[in-house]
This record gives C-alpha cells, sequence and structure tokens, in this order.
C-alpha cells in the first residue's frame, strides 16, 4: 500500500519542551485523515514538520513519497498547505496572490490562468479578483487560501484549523469543498479541534495529546471502543434523587441534566429494566427513555483529560 | 542544474512581489529616497569643490543607501504577516527567498542610482569607460544589497523599525569610514586600513578612478574586492536567515 503521508517516530523538541514525542502514523491515499488535539497538543508542530517548514530533531516522515527532510522542495511541490492563520498578502489583490503562487509552483501561464479562474470562481471570489485582500472579510480571506493552496493541484492538502472563527457560511462551504476534493481522490490531512467537522469529513482521525498519539481509529471505531461512555437520558413526570439512583451496581454514574437524568453504564437493558421497574414501584411515569451513544467529543474528552471530564 | 535554474527563476518572482509591496512603504521612501537625498544635498550644497570631485562621492552615497533601504524591511515584515510561512510552504528554498530579497533590494539601489549616473552625463563629465562603470554600479548595489538583507537576519525580530535602526547603526558609519567625504588618499595610513573593511570604499574609489582617473586601489582590485565582498555577505546572509527563519515562523 503507497501511503500519502507516512510518519515514524516524528519527535520535535524547543528546549526542555518536547511539542511532538515519537509520533508514528500512516495517511492512505485519497483518505480525510483528522488531527485532533487541545490547543498545545502538537498539532501545527507535525503540520509544519510534514509540510517541510520546521526540520524535525528525530524520526522520519515520507510525504506523497518523498522524505521531508532529504527533499522538502519535492514535497512542497506535491502538497497544498491552508495554515492555521490567514496569511495571503494583503498588498495585494486575490488575482495577485494566485498568481503568486502559481509562479512559486513553476506552473505554465495558461495552467495557472485557467486554475485560478476556475478556483476564484468556484469559491465565489471571481468577481473581487482585482481587490485588494486588506478588503476582505475573514471568510472571504480563508476562501482565498483554499484556492491558493489548491492551485497547482496538489496530492496531499494539509489544512490547519481551516474553520476556526469562521461564520456558519463560509464554515460550512469550506467543508463541503474540502469533501468535494477528497471525493476527486485527493488525499487531505485536517488539523482541528471541532468533533462535528472531524466526525463529518474523516475517515480516520489520529487524537494527539501532550505530543503523543493518544489513539487512532476510525469516529465510529472511536466510539465502539469508549462504550462505557454510553450513557440512557431519562425523564420522570416527577424529580428523582439521582444519589439514590446512582446506587444501582450496573450505572457508572447518574448526573441531572436539565429535567432529566443521563445515566452513564456499560449495560444499558439491565438499567432500561431497572428504570420501569423503579418507576413502577414509585408511582411514576416514564415521559422519555433514550439511548445515547458517545460523541466524538465525548471520545476525545475521555482519551485527553479522562473519563471523569466527560460524565461530569 | 535545473533545479538551480527553477529556484533562481522563483527567487525574480519573489524580488517581483517585493518590487510591488514593499517599494512604496514608509521606511523604504524615507531611508532610501527622501534620507539619501538630503544627505546628497547637504555634501553637494556650499563645498568648494570641483563638479567632478562631487559626483564619485555623490553616486556611491545614493547606491549605498537606495539598495540597503528594501532589504532590512522585508524579513520582519513578512515575518508579522505571517507571509513568511506561505513562502515556505511553496516549493522553494530557504536561499531561493533571500536571493529573491537581494534582487528587489538589489533593482531599487541600481535603478535610482542611474538618476545621478545620468546627471554626470548630463552635466559633460564623460566616464573613461560607461560599461566598467555601470558593471561597478551593478555589483555595487548586489553587494549592498546583500549587506542589507545579512543586516535583517539578526535578531530574527518581527518589527521593521527594529532591523531598519540596527542597520542604520551599521549604515552610517560605512559612510564616513568609506572615502565618500574623503577620498581614501587623502586619508592617514590608519584611516585608509579602516577604510579598506567597507565595500563602499571600493565602489567609490573605482567611479573616481572611472570618472577623474583619481584613485587610490587598482582598478581591478577595486572590482575583485566587490565581487568577494558580494559573495560573503550573501553566503553570510543565507546561513543566518536559514538558522533564524524557524524563529520568526513561532
Amino acid at each position: 500500500m503507497e501511503y500519502a503521508v507516512a510518519v515514524q517516530e516524528l519527535t520535535k523538541r524547543y528546549g526542555d519542551v518536547i511539542a511532538v514525542d515519537h509520533v508514528s502514523f500512516e495517511v492512505e491515499e485519497g483518505e480525510v485523515f483528522g488531527f485532533l488535539g487541545p490547543n498545545g497538543a502538537g498539532k501545527t508542530t507535525t503540520i509544519r514538520m510534514l509540510t517541510g517548514l520546521i526540520k524535525p530533531d528525530g524520526g522520519k516522515a515520507l510525504v506523497a513519497g518523498y522524505d521531508v527532510l532529504r527533499s522538502p522542495v519535492e514535497v512542497k511541490q506535491r502538497i497544498g498547505v491552508v495554515p492555521e492563520v490567514s496569511n495571503a498578502y494583503v498588498d495585494l489583490t486575490a488575482w495577485e496572490n494566485m498568481a503568486l503562487m502559481g509562479k512559486l509552483y513553476g506552473m505554465p501561464k495558461q495552467k495557472l490562468r485557467e486554475n485560478a479562474t476556475n478556483l476564484l470562481k468556484e469559491f465565489g471570489l471571481y468577481e473581487v479578483k482585482d481587490r485588494l485582500v486588506r478588503a476582505f472579510s475573514k471568510g472571504m480571506r480563508q476562501r482565498l487560501l483554499l484556492c491558493m493552496a489548491l492551485v497547482n493541484d496538489p496530492e496531499v492538502l494539509f489544512l490547519d484549523e481551516p474553520t476556526s472563527g469562521l461564520d456558519v457560511e463560509s464554515a460550512r462551504l469550506l467543508r463541503e469543498k474540502i469533501a468535494q476534493y477528497n471525493r476527486d481522490g485527493k488525499t487531505v490531512f485536517l488539523s482541528t479541534h471541532n468533533m462535528e467537522e472531524a466526525n463529518q469529513l474523516c475517515h480516520r482521525v489520529a487524537i494527539i495529546n501532550h505530543g503523543r498519539i493518544a489513539a487512532i481509529d476510525t469516529p465510529e471505531n472511536l466510539r465502539a471502543r469508549s462504550m462505557e461512555l454510553q450513557y440512557i437520558e431519562v425523564a420522570f413526570n416527577k424529580a428523582v434523587n439521582a444519589r439514590e439512583l446512582s446506587e444501582n451496581p450496573s450505572f457508572i454514574k447518574a448526573v441531572p441534566a436539565g429535567n432529566k437524568l443521563r445515566i452513564y453504564t456499560a449495560d444499558p437493558s439491565t438499567v432500561i429494566e431497572f428504570l420501569v421497574e423503579y418507576a413502577r414501584k414509585n408511582n411514576l411515569r416514564v415521559l422519555s427513555l433514550n439511548t445515547m451513544m458517545p460523541s466524538l467529543e465525548d471520545v476525545f474528552l475521555k482519551l485527553v483529560k479522562g473519563r471523569e471530564a466527560v460524565t461530569q | 542544474m535545473s533545479a538551480i535554474v527553477g529556484q533562481l527563476k522563483r527567487s525574480l518572482v519573489i524580488a517581483g512581489k517585493n518590487v510591488k509591496i514593499y517599494y512604496s512603504k514608509g521606511p523604504v521612501i524615507v531611508f532610501g529616497l527622501v534620507f539619501p537625498l538630503f544627505l546628497a544635498l547637504a555634501y553637494v550644497v556650499g563645498r568648494d569643490l570641483p563638479l567632478e570631485e562631487v559626483l564619485p562621492g555623490l553616486i556611491g552615497m545614493t547606491a549605498f543607501f537606495t539598495a540597503t533601504s528594501v532589504g532590512p524591511s522585508i524579513a520582519p515584515w513578512e515575518a508579522r504577516s505571517r507571509t513568511l510561512e506561505r513562502l515556505l510552504c511553496c516549493p522553494v528554498a530557504p536561499w531561493t527567498i533571500i536571493a529573491g530579497d537581494m534582487l528587489s533590494s538589489f533593482f531599487f539601489g541600481f535603478i535610482i542610482s542611474a538618476v545621478p549616473l545620468a546627471l554626470t552625463l548630463a552635466l559633460g563629465v564623460q566616464p573613461l569607460n560607461f560599461v566598467a562603470l555601470l558593471i561597478g554600479l551593478m555589483i555595487a548595489s548586489l553587494c549592498f544589497a546583500a549587506l542589507s538583507v545579512l543586516l535583517s537576519a539578526y535578531p530574527p525580530t518581527d518589527v521593521p523599525a527594529t532591523t531598519m535602526m540596527l542597520s542604520s547603526l551599521v549604515k552610517f558609519p560605512l559612510v564616513f569610514i568609506s572615502g565618500v567625504f574623503i577620498p581614501v588618499e587623502r586619508l592617514p595610513q590608519w584611516g585608509a586600513a579602516v577604510a579598506s573593511i567597507s565595500p563602499l570604499t571600493y565602489f567609490t574609489d573605482m567611479v573616481r578612478q572611472l570618472l577623474i582617473n583619481k584613485g587610490f586601489y587598482p582598478l581591478a582590485l577595486d572590482f575583485l574586492a566587490l565581487i568577494a565582498f558580494t559573495a560573503a555577505l550573501a553566503f553570510a546572509a543565507i546561513k543566518l536567515h536559514e538558522k533564524t527563519l524557524a524563529r520568526r515562523l513561532s
């Protein structure tokens, strides 16, 4: 199997701090790979090493078949990057920014003009192509950054928090375009702390914390691995004492959630039987009862902060 | 070889971008045009010197100040606006970016210096060898551009004013020791020794030789010294920037 990205024991230190600690993973061709982690977990440092911006202190990384340490220019020729912070040239127009990128990728003039026109039209920026980027809104700048990253038709697209701080409409457009780009067979490496975004877009997700990979799997498998985080949400017609219910051995924890009671359990059927019996004995009526699977956010919180953070 | 040619082409693209963005920035106009203009006026007006004696210093000073005015500001500006990260994400080597910065500084210096050179011809002063003078001006502009980019390498700040100030601290003493105001042949021995450490000395000496046939060093030595300074300064600028680039990204 040819990997779009193959990372072995990648390490980066800043003084005494290990920002990325012997990280290993592979991204398959045509995959959307999510890279989740809290702030300071090592996401941006990893992306910067994979895109040849900074040199790793140890380990090896191959991107599009090239070693990032030995052949950084060959790697960069085959990738597109949307960094965390908007960095188009604000003193240039959108078209000049696109032309600059195309020329730096050594694209032939005709191909550059064609790609830039198509992308700017696709992202709704063609009408403002001759306007200075300084006058663009954050959403427009972010769309332009994606256009700039795609102008050379890259094999692998690296996105560092691409929808962070964007309005709903722009964020949705960007997600749609990323999904579309992937449907065309391209590989996407997406760093985000937006769980819903990762859930919607990613085939697999790696969770990084304190510079180390805590888990790598599909969002579904990650959720299945954390079945103790599934819960039952029940509403009775009268208030009940959560502490009294917590004494049941099938319960991991029972916590009030508005007018409902949220019961974390590894054995939902026993708990449902218990709740029905409890309602009958105490003359209560069950208004609603739902079994909820853990969300990716729950899994993330469990891996990053421990189970207690999820069930609190 | 084709890889190097490809990178050099990208240096020109980066230089073109710098021309569009940085030539009109305030500090570049002030340090590259306004300031040398007034310094030149102060140097020329009221001095009882024949025109031929004044022109070499004027050309030397113009080339030096203009070619060193763009370089110091680019790296901190690019770091501050995060566009340095954008450039480094592209398939360009760090030296390609530094070379692009040098070229944009060089173009600014060379084009503006053509003005006093044209003035020289307009005033009827005929150089002994105009082509040699033009080539010398090109090498000198490139040399001063390399110096200016070197001056922006350390500290790796994102505040343009800091590098502008630090580069001024180096540039002004260099002008005063370089035979611009007093030709090297009229300096005491220790003064000539100090002057020999400045690349501007060799350019001013070269212009004097080519305009009025007076000079301290042999003409070939002036050319060789300028080429050697250019190579050394460019090499140092690339190496130092390569070392500090990562710190500008954080």
